[in-house]
């Protein structure tokens, strides 16, 4: 086992690296997407349907060079389970089946992907079926779901894929039909000859289809926009049949013969090591089959140590859990205090750090000959991710192989881990996908997964590790907490002249950020002040911290875009004029590096004046109310948001209206994209509003959703408008950018109906609430 | 041995009398529709009807079911209102992550059984018990009162 803190600096440079990549320009993933001519490949004579005409698309032509074989076979994970993961099958009956590569998580990802094929493809959506794919990075790439990134970074893969099929089905019917291909139309799944008045559905044409050359992808012609038929229209989700029934489709809905059931149980403050524990008496309780201890690698997003209880069924696991009296070796174990670190960051904040980290122009001579110099100290806690499918993770440790039912955000990722926490080879574990309750970012981290793999080595049956509630809440790679202290100018012109930022945040490994605790590149480009100047303090935490949707992003953007608004205030500018200002600045220092970074002034602009129009914003509004706007760059989207509200004497706060404007290229479908801005303006006001965890001497106290008060039904604004700027440009994702700017926009909001300025999350801490 | 009525049909449970009906569900009849979520009726993911009511099945112990009938998410679809909730939520387009959706479907059929045309307080005050964590509370307002204007 690693020591405890080389293990939290591995554990926290894993993560860390994950968010980097995640948040990095996802319009130009490396390695590039676009296939080679050999990985382009087909499949005949798969399954036990008859002929079908299936392809898969890999990052390396071994994988492609595979032979025909049963795609019914599933063993180890072998080359023959490849066939299994094509991107389109096409049946007789004219069915097309369509292959997801991600993590379904709620973000819609399952619809649109099919919906990108078939666009392509040309195929009636109506007899299209979306199946979840294995898990083989080998042929699909990146597997993951998160940062946003899964629509960019599959966006010409998959079109190529759907287009590639085409090709072939139309090569088959001109071959049929002794005519030139260039002839034949497609559409909704059927090939037709207009001179010769001949047609054939994809099914009939399936067999023909797969002798035929495979085609170059770089020859493909792709759709523009005006062509689009099925990209931009509104879908139901393709699993809501089963979702709206009950039937099994999440992790925790796996049920195998013979199948065991397992809690684990880790020391409450992070790092504690398990000393001894009351094995006889767990052993005794009813339903129980083992327990044992587990060291683990010491490293949290692999296993730490804790006790594994083996019941026959959850309820004996968890109630054995309950009866468990384990000693922890606490002396590498947290002791953090977020009280603590909430105090000593106050009184730090005013001595800005001797060494800046970005320095530009000159701050302290803006600052004497300002119009206007105004200073405010911001903070934020920590928050928990709290998904509402516990973590969860199923494994069967049989024939040398361990096979896995894993809600996760990243499987590809968790192979290697799982692999070292099991002591096996990555080649040695089959992996299947299932549907994700909830991610928000904790489920880039396969701990649960590695410690369903570790206890499955020890167990002779397929089983089923349920966290409880607690565990999840106890056992989270967290948001961190952070304390900005701002000074900024404003010139004679009332415009936005000098930055300065403390920023007081965390490391692990005493020399960088924590994961997810370093200032984004967004507001790198967003906050284009001419003169600028950023420094950091920073505190070491034991606490594991992580990727909270929109990491940094999620809560950074509340305190610029707030002091932004303190700024326009005391210049006594319009709020509007003066963003659209700023984003207009040229700032040659603050653009861009990497040419593959889409941000761009204009969207940005574009996004602000349209929310600022669709709000009604410059009209009066009765006393007591407000309407506060805020905008940001995040996660390859512009995004503007406004909240217009009001707020009576006891600081009850009415939520009359939510308008948010996002450009992120061309909108796939379009319920799901108004549906993912409705919930994250949704998450973003329930966090600020109430969430906060705190943590005493390295415990969390917040433990259940009773402490934790994520927003209800009788508090949910019924008012939330989703505009969307269409554009040319490659769409990106849609499960984070309608987040940061909520919080700026309802704090500005408040601070317009009453004078008083949030400075501080949550905002129940202030003594406000939400009006039912 | 426990004799249940679970979605119409008896079903014979071995299962200490304490264990929540919600386990009793899930790991011995393989109804997993019924979901875990936080163990203290807080969240409203495990709801299902006892004897024609709202009940969190991780608070109830299987031998206090007695002989109210139970009806799961995979059975409601057998009577009037929760099979026009159910086809309200596809109209809808409500779910998004989907974990929720089970108990959000079986306090809504609930309430219409109660209240046929429920309003907003109604709604609200059905509802409260029930956590989205997505954020789907516009869209399941909407498809509630779109199942109540369905046609008898």
């Amino acid at each position: 086992m690693t020591d405890i803190q080389s293990g939290f600096s591995q554990s926290d440079a894993y993560l860390s690296a994950l968010i980097d990549e995640l948040r990095s320009s996802p319009t130009a993933p490396k390695p590039p997407v676009t296939m080679h001519r050999r990985t382009f490949f087909k499949l005949t004579g798969a399954g036990a349907a008859g002929l079908v005409l299936g392809f898969y698309l890999g990052n390396e032509a071994r994988a492609a060079e595979t032979p025909n074989v049963d795609a019914g076979s599933r063993g180890a994970a072998g080359e023959e389970n490849r066939v299994m993961n094509a991107f389109i099958r096409i049946a007789p009956d004219n069915t097309i089946t369509i292959y997801s590569k991600c993590p379904e998580i709620g973000q819609g990802i399952k619809t649109s992907f099919g919906v990108i094929i078939a666009e392509e493809l040309d195929a009636d959506w109506s007899h299209v079926a979306m199946e979840q794919a294995e898990i083989n990075p080998k042929v699909y790439g990146s597997q993951g779901a998160g940062g946003s990134t899964s629509i960019p970074r599959a966006w010409n893969q998959l079109r190529q894929a759907g287009a590639g099929a085409k090709a072939m089905l139309v090569a088959a019917a001109a071959r049929q039909w002794d005519v030139d291909p260039s002839e034949i139309t497609a559409r909704d799944s059927i090939l037709s000859h207009a001179a010769s008045g001949r047609s054939a559905t994809y099914g009939a044409l399936a067999a023909t289809a797969a002798t035929m050359p495979v085609p170059d992808p770089k020859a493909l012609k792709l759709k523009n926009r005006s062509e689009y038929r099925l990209i931009g229209k509104r879908y139901r989700g393709v699993d809501d049949p089963k979702v709206v029934t009950g039937q099994p489709l999440f992790g925790i809905d796996v049920q195998l013969p013979g199948m065991v059931y397992a809690s684990y149980t880790k020391c409450p403050a992070a790092g504690g090591k398990v000393a001894s524990f009351n094995l006889d008496e767990i052993k005794g309780q009813p339903g129980v089959l083992d327990a044992f201890a587990i060291d683990g690698t010491g490293v949290m997003v692999e296993v730490m140590p804790g006790v594994a209880i083996i019941a026959k069924d959850t309820w004996s696991a968890l109630q054995a859990k309950r009866k468990l009296k384990v000693e922890w070796d606490l002396s590498e174990a947290s002791r953090d205090s977020s009280s603590r670190f909430s105090a000593r960051a106050r009184q730090l904040a005013t001595d800005f750090p001797a060494r800046a980290d970005v320095n530009i122009g000159d701050v302290d001579k803006s600052f004497g000959e300002a119009a206007k110099v105004i200073e405010a100290y911001y903070e934020y806690p920590f928050a928990a991710h709290a998904p509402l499918e516990p973590m969860n993770a199923t494994a069967h440790w049989h024939d040398g192989v361990m096979e896995m039912w894993v809600p996760t955000q990243q499987p590809d990722r968790g192979l290697p881990l799982v692999a070292k926490a099991a002591g096996i080879s990555q080649d040695q574990i089959v992996m299947h996908q299932t549907r994700v309750g909830g991610g928000f970012g904790r489920r880039l981290v396969n701990d649960y997964a590695c410690e369903a793999a570790a206890i499955a080595r020890k167990v002779a049956a397929p089983v089923k590790l349920q966290w409880t509630r607690e565990d999840d809440f106890g056992h989270d790679f967290y948001r961190p907490a952070g304390y900005h202290q701002f000074k900024g100018a404003v010139d004679k012109g009332g415009r936005l002249d000098a930055w300065q930022e403390h920023f007081i945040t965390f490391t692990a490994d005493g020399k960088k950020e924590a994961s997810g605790a370093n200032l984004t590149d967004n507001l790198r480009y967003s906050i284009k002040a001419p003169n600028l100047r950023r420094g950091k303090t920073m505190f070491p935490l034991r606490i594991p911290t992580g990727a909270w949707r929109a990491p940094g992003d999620n809560a950074q953007v509340f305190a610029a875009q707030s002091f932004m608004h303190e700024l326009s205030f005391a210049a006594g500018r319009d709020h509007v004029e003066f963003l659209l200002d700023a984003v207009n600045r040229d700032v040659p220092e603050l653009a861009p590096k990497d040419q593959s970074v889409n941000f761009s002034p204009r969207r940005a602009a574009d996004v602000i004046r349209l929310c600022a129009e669709k709000a009604g914003w410059g009209r009066a509004l009765p006393k007591g109310s407000g309407l506060g706007l805020a905008w940001c760059y995040s996660h390859a989207g512009h995004v503007a948001q406004s909240v217009e509200l009001s707020v009576d004497a006891d600081k009850q706060i009415r939520i009359d209206r939510i308008v948010v404007v996002l450009d992120v290229g061309p909108i796939i479908d379009m319920a799901g994209s108004e549906a993912q801005a409705q919930g994250a303006s949704t998450d973003a006001l329930s966090t600020a509003m109430g969430l906060k965890i705190n943590i005493e001497n390295g415990r969390i106290l917040e433990r259940n959703y009773n402490a934790y008060p994520i927003l209800r039904m009788p508090f949910a604004p019924t008012t939330i408008e989703a505009h969307f700027i269409q554009s040319d440009h490659s769409p990106t994702g849609m499960g984070e950018p309608a987040f940061p700017a909520l919080a700026p926009a309802l704090g500005n909001a408040i601070f317009s109906a009453t004078g008083e300025r949030v400075r501080r999350l949550p905002l129940r801490d202030l003594g406000y609430s939400l009006a039912v | 041995m426990l004799t249940l009525t679970i979605n119409g049909q008896p079903r014979e449970v071995d299962a200490p009398a304490d264990t929540p009906l919600l386990w009793v569900l899930r790991d011995h009849l393989n109804l997993v529709g019924t979901k875990y979520g936080c163990g203290v009726a807080q969240c409203g993911v495990c709801t299902v009807h006892v004897g024609g009511k709202p009940v969190r099945s991780c608070q109830l112990a299987v031998g206090d079911v007695g002989t109210r009938a139970v009806v799961t998410i995979e059975g409601v679809g057998n009577t009037t209102h929760g099979a026009r909730v159910q086809q309200a939520w596809l109209e809808e387009a409500v779910p998004q992550c989907g974990y929720c959706q089970a108990g959000q479907i079986m306090s809504a059929a609930a309430l219409l059984d109660r209240i046929p045309q429920p309003n907003d307080a109604d709604i609200d005050a059905a509802m409260a018990g029930n956590l989205c964590r997505c954020g789907t509370y516009i869209r399941i307002r909407r498809a509630i009162k779109n199942a109540a204007a369905k046609p008898a």
